[in-house]
């Protein structure tokens, strides 16, 4: 089974909190400077479709839903 | 296909007779027939007209696109504009390409957190509801733009700004910047007023900072990372991008519906509606037309058109706004219709830095108004309210109602 994983791209963040509004579970701010930051990069499921619309609604395109499939477990 | 230069439309485009806040009716056939397209400006330059959604955001989020004003091919709308934009030389933060654009947000966005904002939210509903309490108790019919439009952001925005809240030179100084009344002289006086008073701010925050946007640009400014006349520029275009601005989206919004009364009546039917309703608002109502502009910093390809290095763009959202490949029955006000995805804040890393604050107002004021003044109505015919253009943002001069 794949695993989403949720990357912010700070470098590219400019602060407008769009992620935060959308999925606050998922996102929030650095107080010091606003930039986005990543609660947790492994939400749970039915969050996921929050954190696409974070995704496509980021104005800097810095956030991406990385797909990965789950480390094998050995034997399996 | 290309066109001849000798057959470029004239802009900007003339507004059809009695809908002075609709877009001009030729953005819509040039969406149609040509969503990138060339037209000629009054210095006689070429100028990229982008009408269509899809290209406008495209526009917004390319990279090769920049803001910079001071290139040749930027497009102005007049001399008067030129000169009294570039007056001062230092660049405010949305005429910023990155990586410069970048730092400059960080710097601001502190001031700016989603959590701050929602938490002013308390005094914003105690300041909309004390201001409709004066208007309840005062004479009929009421002007709302002197009595809800000008005061709600400019208040706002000062506990932003940090400035002391007995203080309120600047409210009194937002109608002489932005009214045609003032005149360029007035609105020149008024703007050197302005900028000795957030000199003043910057001063009184150097020993005494809080937790302001002022205090925030000062503390960059002593540690090195910003010059004190950009900490100055910075802030003076805050309020400059803010006031004006969001005075005509609250009056523009309550005009838009007062003339759709079952738009308004299902926002008190119904008070979940209110933040669907700002965000169709926003996209049905836009107030600056023109402030999308730009110039390619390369070649780029779209629509089947080449803008060239340096060319002029400006684009129009009132037109993407009215994209009907996007929003369905486009030229229709309705509330409750998701129209989360209008170009009102713009899109891309320039998109609207105080958006949240703007909706937030916005949200308290339609919210608030009709439900404590469910009779609210123009009181005078729509025809005879005067409108204003100024400095392209544009709204009504006043807004009588009566209940």
């Amino acid at each position: 089974m794949a695993i989403a994983r949720v990357h912010l791209d700070a470098s590219k963040c400019v602060t407008s909190g769009q992620c935060v509004l959308t999925a606050p579970e998922v996102f929030d701010q650095r107080e010091e400077d606003g930039v986005g930051m990543v609660l947790t990069d492994t939400p749970a499921p039915e969050l996921l479709d929050r954190v696409r619309e974070a995704a496509a609604g980021c104005p800097a395109a810095a956030i991406r839903l990385l797909h990965q499939p789950s480390a094998r477990v050995a034997g399996g | 296909m290309s066109q001849l230069s000798s057959e470029l439309p004239a802009f900007p485009m003339a507004k059809a007779k009695g809908c002075p806040l609709d877009p001009p009716p030729e953005y819509a056939r040039l969406r149609a027939d040509r969503p990138v397209a060339k037209a000629r400006l009054w210095d006689g330059k070429e100028v990229w007209l982008i009408t269509g959604y899809d290209e406008i955001r495209s526009i917004f989020t390319d990279p090769r696109i920049s803001v910079d004003n001071t290139q040749p091919g930027y497009p102005w709308l007049s001399e008067q504009a030129r000169t009294v934009v570039l007056t001062g030389g230092v660049k405010p933060v949305g005429r910023m390409d990155p990586p410069e654009h970048t730092a400059m947000r960080r710097m601001l966005g502190q001031g700016f957190l989603v959590k701050k904002i929602q938490n002013m939210r308390g005094d914003v509903e105690a300041l909309v509801n004390g201001l409709i309490d004066d208007i309840l108790a005062g004479p009929r019919p009421a002007d709302l733009v002197t009595a809800l439009g000008m005061p709600v952001p400019s208040t706002a925005l000062g506990w932003v700004l940090g400035v002391p809240p007995a203080d309120k030179r600047l409210i009194s100084l937002v109608p002489r910047l932005f009214d045609e009344d003032s005149g360029l002289e007035g609105a020149m006086e008024a703007r050197a007023e302005l900028f000795a008073y957030i000199d003043e701010l910057i001063t009184h925050r150097e020993s005494e900072p809080g937790d302001d946007i002022i205090s925030h640009l000062v503390g960059y400014y002593q540690k090195g990372e910003l010059s004190r006349n950009s900490v100055l520029t910075q802030a003076v275009t805050l309020i400059a991008a803010a006031l004006d601005t969001t005075r005509s989206m609250i009056t523009n919004g309550i005009l838009a519906l007062l003339q759709h009364p079952e738009q308004a009546a299902a926002l008190i039917e119904d008070p979940d509606l209110v933040p669907a309703a700002v965000e169709e608002l926003l996209r049905y109502t836009v107030v600056t037309e023109f402030s999308s502009k730009r110039v390619a910093a390369e070649d780029i390809e779209i629509a089947g058109e080449t803008i060239k290095a340096g060319d002029g763009i400006i684009c129009l959202i009132s037109a993407g706004n009215r994209d009907e490949k996007v929003f369905t029955d486009p030229d229709t006000l309705d509330v409750r219709r998701d129209a989360r995805q209008h170009l009102g804040f713009g899109a891309g890393i320039h998109t609207c830095i105080g958006k949240q604050l703007a909706r937030m107002e916005l949200e308290v004021v339609y919210g608030t108004l009709f439900r404590r003044i469910p009779g609210l109505r123009l009181a005078v015919p729509f025809d005879q309210l005067v409108f204003r253009n100024t400095f392209d943002v544009q709204g009504v001069r006043e807004l009588p109602v009566t209940w």
